[in-house]
Formats: structure tokens, C-alpha cells, sequence
């Protein structure tokens, strides 16, 4: 059984996302055998693919470098990847905002129910995912003869980015469907690790209170300890911070090192977001924040105080 | 132009879903149900954009158990116009279902159809995205800003580094993310309006659609538990304990 991936990438580099993805697809060959292939569809994406090819694992690396695919227009990708499918029994896209919007536009383009946001894979056809935000796993067998799955990117060991020495063989698919047009992008730029792969997550709630307070107090504690920015839905949702803070089921979903929780109170919409990370630190003036219950370290005080204090002591 | 707004009941986002002790599924019996937020919000867009006048009429679908009447009434009061309902009991999956919105959006022929991104029982987020491509129509998924245009409509995305813009032909499909929109309560006039607003009932044989599930669920289980660990008084212990678990240098 051979495997395609979709590669995670912006036309200069390969995302991390990716390689959580080629350890699931390696899992499932290892349960049905044949190949991973990763695709890297874009444009001017060369160095991605040639980036691709190294990654351990993959044996060989499609490249659809083309306009269309620049901006991963689902209308355009979606049947790019259908019309290789015909060589391949199961597609496997990363979870994330691109692969969520592919992967079901190719599943219903091959008459295939989805498996969607997998944590583990049991067999061939078996698979494990969160359902009710985490609160209950269900493992699910798919009956369909071609697979088309997602994967959180958490809940799998990244491949190594060396070791491997694919081919990378050139494709081409339908190109521009004339249904959608890309008009631009306003893109958090940070010097911060991103949220995802960051190995310390630093995280504030609605008791910071503003937007000011949030940068003043939380982004100097997450620069001394060198780690990416994350938000409640509550502290996105009260415009401290842009949408792609928010850590939770709908939002990211995180597990770092050392999740520290400020003033978030834990709800369990933000739990299912990060509750597999490996040591939480939560901060709260609320004794009772139901964050508590999930916290390795619990420090029951005024943020404010607490903070800035913590920041001055690491 | 017409928008088509499908609805599903799930469980209530308040309710603590409890897994059965026969690992058959979680507890539904005697659970409160509601509309999908998500889908709530889809229903706002809508009633919004009429509102504005952009849109001439609102039909809500909903595809489940009777009881899905409820949650098509409750969208009939915040402000939609007429509901179809496609009655099974078969526990519904996302391509199950964008067959049928497919063929009901064949016949109604709406400009736009929006729908939340993702259900929140199952958590697929897929129905939206198989929707569009059984029509062959664009897609907006998880969008936080709609501005219909001529001919077209202009969606704000919320993506993983931020927020994207595209440029949609019509008729296309959009998914609501959380922050489209607050939905409004329905008012009381408007929730006894509602009680006369029509409800075509349907089955799934009257699209020709086997809504058979393709996926076997073979158990539900409970996550693994994480126990609470303690608490520290001081500031100073707080670093002392991270410095002893190696979570700092």
C-alpha cells in the first residue's frame, strides 16, 4: 500500500507539521507495507521539495510547482491530488488550517469517509481520534478501500529531516479551477518560536484584562524562558491578541515541554488544546479555576504580582 | 439570493459528556441538546446578510432524528425562513451528509450555503469542504469576515499564522469560525413566528442518498486522566520544583 503526504510548507520551507504526518503514514505502511511519498504542491517550491527528500523515511517526493498551488487554494489542490491518487491507497494531510481544508475537498472527490485528526494508528484500516473535544476517544475502522486521513501533529514523533535520499519527480494537475482567487494575507510575524512546535508555551486568559497588560506581563516572561505566545479562546475572543494564539480544541493544539496557564481559568475547550503537554504550570487568583485539576504546579495569587516576579527570578 | 443553512443537533456544549461503561459511545439519553454553536453562528451570518438585504430568503436543513425539527425551529426564530428536515436515524457522517446538501442545494439553487466548521460531538470538520466539492463550488472555511460581492464573495479565513483573504465565485460554500459573528437570542415573538414558519419533512431515499456509515466505531473510551499535582505557596518554590523536574535550566 503506498501512501501520499501532504507536505506543510511555504513555498521556502517545510513545516514541522509535515513530519508528524510521514511518521503516522510510516506507521500505517508498517501495518498494510508500500511506500510514503510526500507531495509538495506550490510555487517556486523547489528548495521545499529537494528539503522533502531528505526527510527520513519518505522514498520518493512529487513536486507540483505551479501558481495555482501557491497559496494552497483548496479548489486547485484538492483535484491535483485526486488525479494522483489513482497510484495510491491511502492520502494523509497533516491537521492543520491547510490540511483541514484539503483533505475533506479530496475525500469527497474520491467518494471516501474521511478519518479525521488521527492519535494513533491501530492496523491498516484502525485508527484512534478525539471526538466531544477530547473528552472521549473513539477508535474507528474504516470500511472504504482508499484511506483519506488527518493527523494531529502532537500525537505523533517527527521524522528526522535527514537520513532519507528521495527522487523528486515533477507533476502536474488540473491547475487553476477559476473558482477562488487569493487576495492576501495578514500574518502574525514574531520572532517567538511558533506554537506548535515550541517546546515552552507561555499562555494568558481574560484576567490579564487588556491588550497592554497581556503584552506587558506575559511576553517577557515567555522571552526569558524562550517560548511562544499562546491565548485562551476568552483572551482572543476580547481582542487582547490575534486569532492564531488561541490554544484549544478549535484553535491549536498544543503539547510543549512546559505549558504555563496565566489567569486562564481552564475551560474545556482550552484543556483539550493542551492538556498532553508534559509539565502545566497554572497561575490563578481562583483557587477553585478548574485549571487546577490538570496543573503539575499550581500558584493560587494575583497575577500581576506573580508574573513579573517569576519573570525577574529565571 | 437564497442562502442554505444546515443545522445539526449535538449535544449541548455545556454538558460533560460521559463515555458509556460498555465502550459503546457516550451517554445521550436524558442529555441536553442544542444547535451546533458553530452552526448558530452560520445561522446569524445568514440572518445578517438579509438583514442587509443581500439575502432574499434563508432555508435551514437540518439531517437527523425528529427531534431535529428543535433545532430547525430555533434557527426559524432567530430569523431563517423555511426548514427542511431529512429524517433518519442512522447516525450521520460528514460525506453521508454533503450527499444530501448536495441535491437539496441542487434544487434550491442558493447563492451561498453556510455552515459551522465542524460539529462539535464528532469534531470532523469535513461536511462543508465535501460539500463544496461534490458541487464543484469554492470554499471559505473558518471564516471570521463575509462580504458578498458581484458575483462574488470576499472571505476572511482564520489560518494557522494568522488570517487569509480570498475571493470566492458564487454560488460557494462558507464555514463559520468563532469569531464571524455573536448570535443573537431568538425573542419571544419571534419564537412563537417561528411555530408557523413551514418544515418540509424528507427522507434520505428522496435524494437517493444511502447515508450507510462507512466508518465502524469499534469502542469510546475516556482519555487518559491527568491527576492534579500540587500547589506551591511562593513564587521561589514555583522555580525550585520546574528546576527539580528539569522543565527550566
Amino acid at each position: 500500500m503506498s501512501i501520499l503526504v501532504l507536505a506543510e510548507h511555504d513555498n521556502a520551507q517545510l513545516k514541522d507539521a509535515t513530519l508528524a504526518a510521514v511518521t503516522a503514514a510510516r506507521q500505517l505502511a508498517g501495518h498494510a507495507g508500500g511506500e510514503v511519498h510526500l507531495l509538495v504542491a506550490g510555487e517556486g517550491c523547489r528548495a521545499v521539495a529537494e528539503a522533502a527528500a531528505k526527510v527520513e523515511g519518505v522514498a520518493k517526493v512529487l513536486c507540483a510547482d505551479d501558481p495555482a498551488y501557491g497559496h494552497a487554494l483548496p479548489e486547485n489542490v484538492a483535484p491535483l491530488v485526486a488525479s494522483l491518487m489513482a497510484g495510491y491507497d491511502a492520502f494523509v494531510a497533516p491537521a492543520t488550517s491547510r490540511g483541514k481544508n484539503v483533505a475533506p475537498r479530496v475525500a469527497a472527490m474520491l467518494d471516501v469517509a474521511q478519518v479525521s485528526d488521527i492519535l494513533s494508528v491501530e492496523g491498516a484500516d484502525t485508527f484512534t481520534r478525539p471526538i466531544y473535544a477530547g473528552n472521549a476517544i473513539a477508535t474507528v475502522r474504516t470500511k472504504d478501500a482508499k484511506k483519506v486521513i488527518t493527523v494531529r501533529g502532537t500525537a505523533f514523533p517527527k521524522a528526522a529531516m535527514t537520513g532519507g535520499s528521495a527522487a523528486i519527480e515533477t507533476v502536474s494537475g488540473p491547475g487553476d479551477s477559476g473558482l477562488a482567487v487569493f487576495r492576501g494575507a495578514e500574518l502574525t510575524a514574531s520572532e517567538r518560536p511558533e506554537l506548535t512546535s515550541a517546546k515552552i508555551i507561555v499562555s494568558g486568559g481574560r484576567a490579564l484584562g487588556s491588550s497592554e497588560a497581556f503584552h506587558t506581563t506575559i511576553e517577557p516572561l515567555a522571552d526569558k524562558l524562550g517560548a511562544a505566545v499562546g491565548a485562551s479562546r476568552a483572551a482572543v475572543d476580547a481582542g487582547y491578541v490575534p486569532n492564531d494564539y488561541q490554544v484549544g480544541q478549535t484553535g491549536k493544539i498544543v503539547a510543549p515541554e512546559l505549558y504555563v496557564a496565566v489567569g486562564i481559568s481552564g475551560a474545556i475547550q482550552h484543556l483539550a488544546g493542551m492538556k498532553d503537554s508534559k509539565i502545566i504550570v497554572a497561575i490563578n487568583k481562583d483557587e477553585e479555576a478548574p485549571i487546577f485539576q490538570v496543573a503539575d504546579f499550581g500558584l493560587v495569587g494575583d497575577l500581576f504580582q506573580v508574573v513579573p516576579e517569576l519573570t525577574a527570578k529565571l | 439570493m437564497k442562502i442554505l443553512v444546515p443545522v445539526k443537533r449535538v449535544v449541548d456544549y455545556n454538558v460533560k459528556v460521559r463515555v458509556k461503561s460498555d465502550q459503546s459511545g457516550v451517554e445521550l439519553a436524558n442529555v441536553k441538546m442544542s444547535m451546533n454553536p458553530f452552526d448558530e453562528i452560520a445561522v446569524e451570518e445568514a440572518v445578517r446578510l438579509k438583514e442587509k438585504g443581500v439575502a432574499s430568503e434563508i432555508v435551514v436543513v437540518s439531517i437527523g432524528v425528529q427531534q431535529c425539527q428543535e433545532t430547525i425551529r430555533t434557527a426559524l426564530a432567530m430569523g431563517a425562513d423555511r426548514g427542511i428536515l431529512v429524517v433518519t436515524d442512522v447516525p450521520t457522517e460528514s460525506l453521508g451528509v454533503a450527499k444530501v446538501l448536495a441535491k437539496i442545494a441542487a434544487e434550491e439553487q442558493p447563492g451561498l450555503v453556510i455552515l459551522g466548521k465542524q460539529a462539535i460531538d464528532d469534531d470532523a470538520n469535513q461536511t462543508g469542504q465535501m460539500l463544496a466539492a461534490l458541487l464543484g463550488w469554492p470554499q471559505g472555511t473558518f471564516a471570521s469576515k463575509v462580504e458578498p460581492g458581484d458575483g462574488h464573495v470576499t472571505v476572511t479565513r482564520e489560518v494557522d499564522g494568522g488570517l487569509e483573504t480570498v475571493e470566492l465565485k458564487l454560488p460557494a460554500v462558507i464555514t463559520t469560525d468563532l469569531r464571524l459573528n455573536e448570535p443573537r437570542y431568538a425573542s419571544l415573538p419571534n419564537i412563537m413566528k417561528a411555530k408557523s414558519k413551514p418544515i418540509a419533512m424528507k427522507t434520505p431515499a428522496d435524494y437517493g442518498v444511502d447515508l450507510a456509515p462507512r466508518l465502524e466505531v469499534l469502542k469510546v473510551t475516556e482519555p487518559p486522566r491527568r491527576s492534579a499535582g500540587i500547589k506551591v505557596k511562593t513564587v521561589d518554590e514555583l522555580v525550585t520544583k520546574l528546576k527539580e523536574a528539569g522543565a527550566i535550566a
